[in-house]
């Protein structure tokens, strides 16, 4: 049971750590020894350690210093400074500094065994909360989706029942939803597991980029194109293709897409040979198509055909009960990925978890958790490190980023905007609440094209 | 047949030694040999605390381990300590040879309290069983009545029984089984 837990004796005096390292190895413990503070850093380095005796007085790295380099990288190892020269002032320096505790050699060996235990104790909380937590969020998770909100839980068991299907399914659910999470555990839920995934998203390219990243092109069918390339529908042959942001692709790609999903085929760009496939095909989307469709942007042919299986995933803030969840199993996660020793968010923390708004969804929380992690100085994340949440809610949810130039800002909204209207100049000026000449010397100002 | 040692270092009570190898012969299942006393360890006296280094009497007794002795368990009269703690009863070699045991605090004298030789010696029986439990690799145990339980202070002592609990007298068993095969090869 206490096996597991390591400690590191650090002390210039042989006689003085062997002996300590004995004695608490009789306990169990598995102990290893330093001479110095620099061979102690060096074994931190690669290893953590439940508890660091450290002798205050050391030649070179002394037990203060040390202890600070060794909180770099642990941030919650347990430090016991060991001295000989008690003085009030060395003991409160290291009291302020983060020592747990501070031992005046000699001492009982009751004190030293007390002590010991009750860090230990606390240790093996931690750990037991923490297994607890995993198990929780295995409970609640389904593929990576983690949730026990009941229209969550509506929604895996609806993924079970039409996993297998080859019906094309059109997730609905506002940006940093988990869409992409949800068509994962469609595709690796159903019979097509063990063939490809291929995920494209139709706003990131340009329409000619997006119709050779979907279907390929033949050599040569347009300037660069020097080589034969298969599209991601290809790709996907046997497997699923998911489609983020289906409402931003062309009225051109519309029609092309809706002939891929009633003939499972195709022609590659610039080609003339027909390509067949069997592809499951899964598309996402945050804009109200039924809208579009009625603007008459999106065809309705091809929504009527996507629109086979619909689901819609809530919104963060209507499923709370999942925050507290989903903020923990971030943390686990990223605090194992970014090597820090985080493994608790404080109760006020979570309760300003829960009182946000969440506009960004479930990717917006992760973003908060890591943000939160990367400065925390303590091993639980407190309302302190979640501070950025507060200031972003009194300037009305907009932050602005660190050294953000005005022209930048406004050549990326203008781009943005000409993206998401194809090009189409009056409509963008509308949008951006300005006339079609202010928007011309715009671009020009910025060399923005159409 | 795998023997314990068992020497004085110093001045050492002759009945407490005597004792100590018939708890140690009983209990672990093997003969017992007394050895000539060793010298008094003036070399680990320490002035400013008039105690005795545990750890360089366990160095020295090492060096004069006979080579068939499995165990070794060095007895004195010695108040002992290591530099970490004010006092220690005894230390021993995890998974080592040597033992080394102090009977200075084991008596009544030593608190200013009435003799009481009876209770003296089942604290040199715990005492002795409880180092040599090192030596064959047991760690502090849990159970407040196994005498592999750690004791700090003679309450705990006391309040603990002088043999093992089941789980470390199965892991005790362990051990001596292997030792004693690895000793006959
Ligand atoms: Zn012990
Ligand atoms: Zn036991």
């Amino acid at each position: 049971m206490r096996k597991h837990w390591e400690i590191l004796v650090v002390d210039d005096e042989p006689v003085m750590r062997e002996s300590l390292a004995e004695w608490l190895a009789e306990d169990g413990y598995s102990v290893e020894t330093a001479a110095s503070g620099q061979e102690a850093l060096a074994k931190a380095a690669v290893r953590d350690y439940a508890i660091y005796f450290l002798d205050l007085k050391m030649p070179g790295i002394d037990g203060i210093e040390t202890m600070l380099e060794i909180r770099k990288r642990h941030a919650d190892a347990s430090v016991i400074i060991m001295t000989a020269y008690a003085t009030v002032d060395t003991a409160i320096t290291a009291m302020k500094e983060g020592a747990q505790e501070y031992v005046v050699k000699p001492c009982s060996p009751e004190e030293i065994s007390l002590l010991v235990e009750r860090i230990i104790k606390v240790k093996n909380l931690q750990r037991e909360n923490l297994i607890l937590r995993k198990k929780l969020s295995k409970h609640y998770s389904f593929h990576d989706i983690v949730s026990k909100n009941p229209k969550m839980v509506e929604i895996f068991d609806l993924i079970r029942d039409i996993a297998s299907l080859r019906s094309t399914v059109l997730i609905l659910g506002g940006s940093g939803t988990g869409k992409e999470l949800v068509a994962r555990a469609i595709h690796y839920s159903g019979n097509r597991a063990d063939k490809p995934f291929v995920a494209v998203s139709c706003a990131a390219l340009a329409e000619t980029l997006l119709e050779s990243e979907l279907f390929g092109h033949e050599k040569g069918s347009f300037t660069g194109a020097n080589d034969r390339k298969r599209g991601k529908f290809e790709m996907a042959d046997g497997g699923t293709i998911f489609l983020d942001e289906i409402g931003d692709i062309s009225p051109k790609l519309q029609v092309d897409l809706l002939r891929v999903l009633q003939e499972r085929s195709f022609f590659r760009v610039g080609g003339g040979e027909e390509v067949k496939v069997d592809v499951r095909a899964i598309a996402a989307t945050r804009v109200n198509l039924q809208e579009a469709v009625a603007a008459g942007t999106f065809r309705d042919d091809l929504f009527y055909r996507l629109n086979v299986i619909t689901i819609q995933i809530p919104p963060l803030r209507d499923r709370r009960e999942d925050i507290p969840l989903l903020a923990h199993s971030f943390l686990d996660r990223l605090s194992h990925e970014l090597g820090k020793d985080v493994h608790e968010i404080s109760e006020s923390a979570l309760k300003l978890l829960l009182d946000h708004e969440w506009p960004g969804n479930v990717r917006e929380l992760e973003n908060a958790v890591e943000r939160a992690l990367v400065t925390a100085r303590t091993h639980v994340l407190t309302e302190e490190d979640f501070g950025f949440l507060q200031q972003a809610k009194t300037s009305n949810g907009w932050v602005a980023p660190d050294n953000v130039l005005l022209d930048d800002v406004q050549r990326q909204v203008i781009m943005a905007t000409l993206r998401r209207t194809n090009g189409n100049i009056k409509e963008a000026a509308s949008s951006l609440g300005i006339d079609r000449s202010t928007l011309y010397d715009r671009m020009k100002k910025y060399a923005i094209e159409r | 047949m795998a023997v314990i040692a068992v020497a004085a270092a110093g001045p050492a009570e002759e009945e407490a030694i005597a004792y100590a190898e018939v708890c140690l012969s009983t209990t672990f299942g093997m003969e017992t040999r007394r050895l000539g006393p060793f010298p008094d360890p003036e070399y680990a006296y320490d002035a400013a605390r008039n105690q005795y280094s545990s750890t360089l009497v366990l160095r020295e007794a090492l060096d004069r381990r006979p080579a068939d002795a499995l165990k070794l368990m060095v007895i004195t009269d010695h108040d002992i300590f290591i530099p970490m703690l004010s006092f220690v009863y005894g230390q021993a070699q995890l998974n080592g040879p040597a033992a080394v045991l102090s009977l200075s605090r084991l008596r009544q004298e030593f608190y200013g309290l009435p003799p009481n030789h009876a209770l003296f010696l089942l604290r040199v029986r715990k005492e002795a069983l409880h180092e040599i439990g090192h030596c064959f690799g047991l760690t502090h145990c849990s159970d407040p009545l196994c005498t592999m339980r750690l004791s700090t202070n003679l309450q705990l002592l006391d309040e603990k029984q002088a043999e093992f609990c089941g789980d470390c007298a199965t892991l005790l068993r362990d051990a001596i089984n292997t030792s004693t095969t690895g000793a006959i090869k």
